[in-house]
């Protein structure tokens, strides 16, 4: 009686290894099978032209996507400007002025709150508020978009940084007759520097491969970006188009632009994880 | 004399600094108040015209001007729910196999694999869906899922219909394929939390690694894991592109799991440009909002569950 319940618990126990095994082999396939798909479909389309010509009408041989790529890059600057300082500032509030307080607990909150709105209502609300209001799509309007979402983002890494910080290191300065700001700013901000960065990093490669905010902001556009103020050609919503229309090599130029966005956010992603391990 | 300026400026760069963060905490408040009463003023005349009755109203008909959600919404929870059933139970499993079962060499890459597959854009998985797993689904798994299921009296009608590749279930399979990696890091940063001696307590009394995840790490990380579980519910709930490739955006409610359906961001994503008059703007400003709706809802329900929660682990203490 007793060896038999031992028995079924050691079987049980030998299923459940083995089924989480197989859990995280199935994990891996997929992440082979997605990103094998993306770079042999999408190395097909990359040629150096891809990079630096215009786009081809359906049908027409040749052609690229260097305005799109060009954009996307404009797009995410304005956005990284944009949501990267108040996003800080917002982390700044909540580690070191709000903790504790109820402003401080009802901004944390909302911050939460805001990180999980879904991102096409955020383009939603830039289009009511600058679109509809200016009459016309442009790509302040998606950078407005993607800071919207940047910004909770930041403020969250920044304010659990800054939190890590031991709080003798803030003291210390202060005893010395430093100002609250400089604290902040020389001690707590060079002592957080790693992680801060990180988060950025993290939130601009977030942010840059969104396509949902910019579909009704930037739009789209076939030419080169000359303003921000008008619709503005990016790789995502270009990705989107492409892939839904039946041209071939629109199609087959919607991959290489898949490969190109994944490679960018990968390359950040990487990039800030070697920044975080240097330094730890 | 000259202490008297060095204070006052030390003061001035203090109070601009504290200006600047308690101005960007309130951006926060700000925008998140603007976002409601936006799409609140938006959605006006769709609020007027259709009232509640907008929220189960099967109807969208842009040539007539009768609009309703419920489609959208059904589609919405649908293709969340068959996201979730699948990704936690699995990357519960991933976690446990990084945490306590892989060596640590394998443990670091495999790891590092699951965050990459969290980083890839959602458009990405929507590419993938449409040109790769679609065809695949209606060559392969579908056909199958019907000679399995076809005489079974009720999941026959969840799979019935042509194998098209494209619709719900699709959706839901991208879409849990999206969250997978995002709740797997997560889990996994919980359970790695779990203080080793607990662990080492429950094996020195003969527990199997099964049992000390079951009855050690799982309550332990309860909180986290309940956690990790809402931000990818959240995260399907909203997500756009992954699922805009695949669902077939037809509004209607169709009790097969292979028919097209449509989620509230996917209508978005695909009727917002083309909406030609006010109303129709409208009602697809107030499928917005009531997205944005769902969602908080989701937070608050997580939220006020994790406070449950964890009063209750405190009272066991």
């Amino acid at each position: 009686m007793r060896r038999a319940g031992q028995r079924r618990r050691r079987l049980v126990d030998l299923g459940m290894k083995a089924a989480a095994c197989l859990a995280a082999f199935v994990g891996i396939v997929f992440l082979v099978w997605v990103l094998s798909e993306v770079i042999v479909r999408g190395a097909s389309a990359l040629s150096w032209s891809f990079f630096t010509t215009l786009p081809a009408p359906p049908g027409a041989p040749g052609g690229g996507l260097g305005n799109a790529m060009l954009g996307t890059l404009l797009i995410s600057l304005g956005a990284t400007l944009l949501g990267v300082p108040v996003g800080v500032m917002a982390g700044v509030y909540l580690a070191e002025y709000g903790a504790g307080t109820r402003f401080g607990t009802l901004v944390n909150f909302m911050v939460n709150v805001m990180m999980g709105v879904p991102s096409i209502i955020a383009g939603l609300f830039v289009y009511t508020l600058l679109v509809v209001s200016l009459g016309h799509f442009s790509g302040y309007a998606g950078a407005v978009a993607l800071a919207f979402l940047m910004m909770p983002i930041v403020a969250r890494t920044t304010a659990d940084m800054m939190a890590l910080v031991p709080n003798t290191l803030r003291e210390s300065a202060l005893a010395l007759g430093a100002p609250r700001w400089r604290v902040i700013v020389q001690i707590v901000f060079r002592a957080a520097k790693a992680g801060l960065l990180t988060g950025i990093l993290l939130a601009i490669a977030r942010v840059s491969g969104e396509t949902a905010p910019l579909l009704f902001t930037a739009l789209n556009s076939p030419y080169w970006p000359r303003t921000l103020s008008g619709p503005m050609a990016n790789l995502t919503v270009t990705i989107f188009n492409y892939a839904m229309s039946p041209y071939a090599n629109w199609q087959r130029a919607a991959w290489g632009a898949s490969l190109v966005i994944t490679m960018g956010v990968l390359t950040i992603n990487l990039v800030s994880r070697f920044i975080l391990r240097r330094k730890t | 004399m000259k202490l008297s300026i060095f204070r006052s400026s030390r003061g001035r760069g203090d109070a601009l600094f504290h200006g600047a963060a308690v101005g960007a905490a309130a951006l926060v408040l700000i925008l998140m108040a603007g976002l409601f009463v936006d799409l609140v003023i938006g959605s006006r005349p769709s609020l007027e015209k259709f009232g509640l009755g907008f929220l189960w109203s099967a109807a969208w008909n842009p040539v007539t001007g009768n609009f309703g959600a419920a489609s959208s919404i059904y589609g919405s929870l649908v293709s969340t729910l068959i996201a979730l059933v699948i990704a936690i139970p699995l990357s519960l499993l991933i976690a446990l196999f990084l945490v306590e079962i892989a060596h640590p060499r394998l443990a670091r890459p495999v790891g590092g694999a699951i965050e990459i597959l969290a980083a890839i854009p959602s458009i990405i998985y929507g590419m993938w869906g449409l040109f790769v797993f679609a065809p695949y689904l209606a060559d392969h798994v579908q056909p199958a899922l019907q000679a399995v299921f076809g005489k079974v009296p009720v999941a026959r009608a969840l799979f019935s219909g042509p194998p098209m590749g494209i619709g719900m279930l699709s959706a839901g399979l991208i879409l849990a394929l999206m969250v997978l990696p995002f709740t797997t890091a997560l889990m996994r940063d919980v359970l790695q939390l779990v203080p080793r001696v607990l662990k080492e307590a429950a094996a020195g009394m003969g527990s199997t690694t099964w049992e000390i995840f079951r009855k050690v790490m799982a309550p332990y990380g309860s909180r986290g894991l309940v956690g990790a579980g809402f931000l990818g519910l959240s995260r399907a709930l909203g997500e756009t592109m992954a699922v805009t490739f695949v669902i077939g955006n037809d509004h209607r409610i169709a009790a097969s799991l292979f028919a097209s359906g449509n989620t509230i961001a996917s209508t978005l994503a695909n009727e917002f440009t083309e909406a030609s008059n006010p109303l129709y703007l409208s009602a697809l400003i107030e499928l917005g909002l009531v997205l944005l709706v769902m969602t908080l809802l989701f937070q608050l329900a997580g939220h006020l569950w994790l406070g449950r929660l964890e009063k209750n682990t405190r009272g066991g203490r």
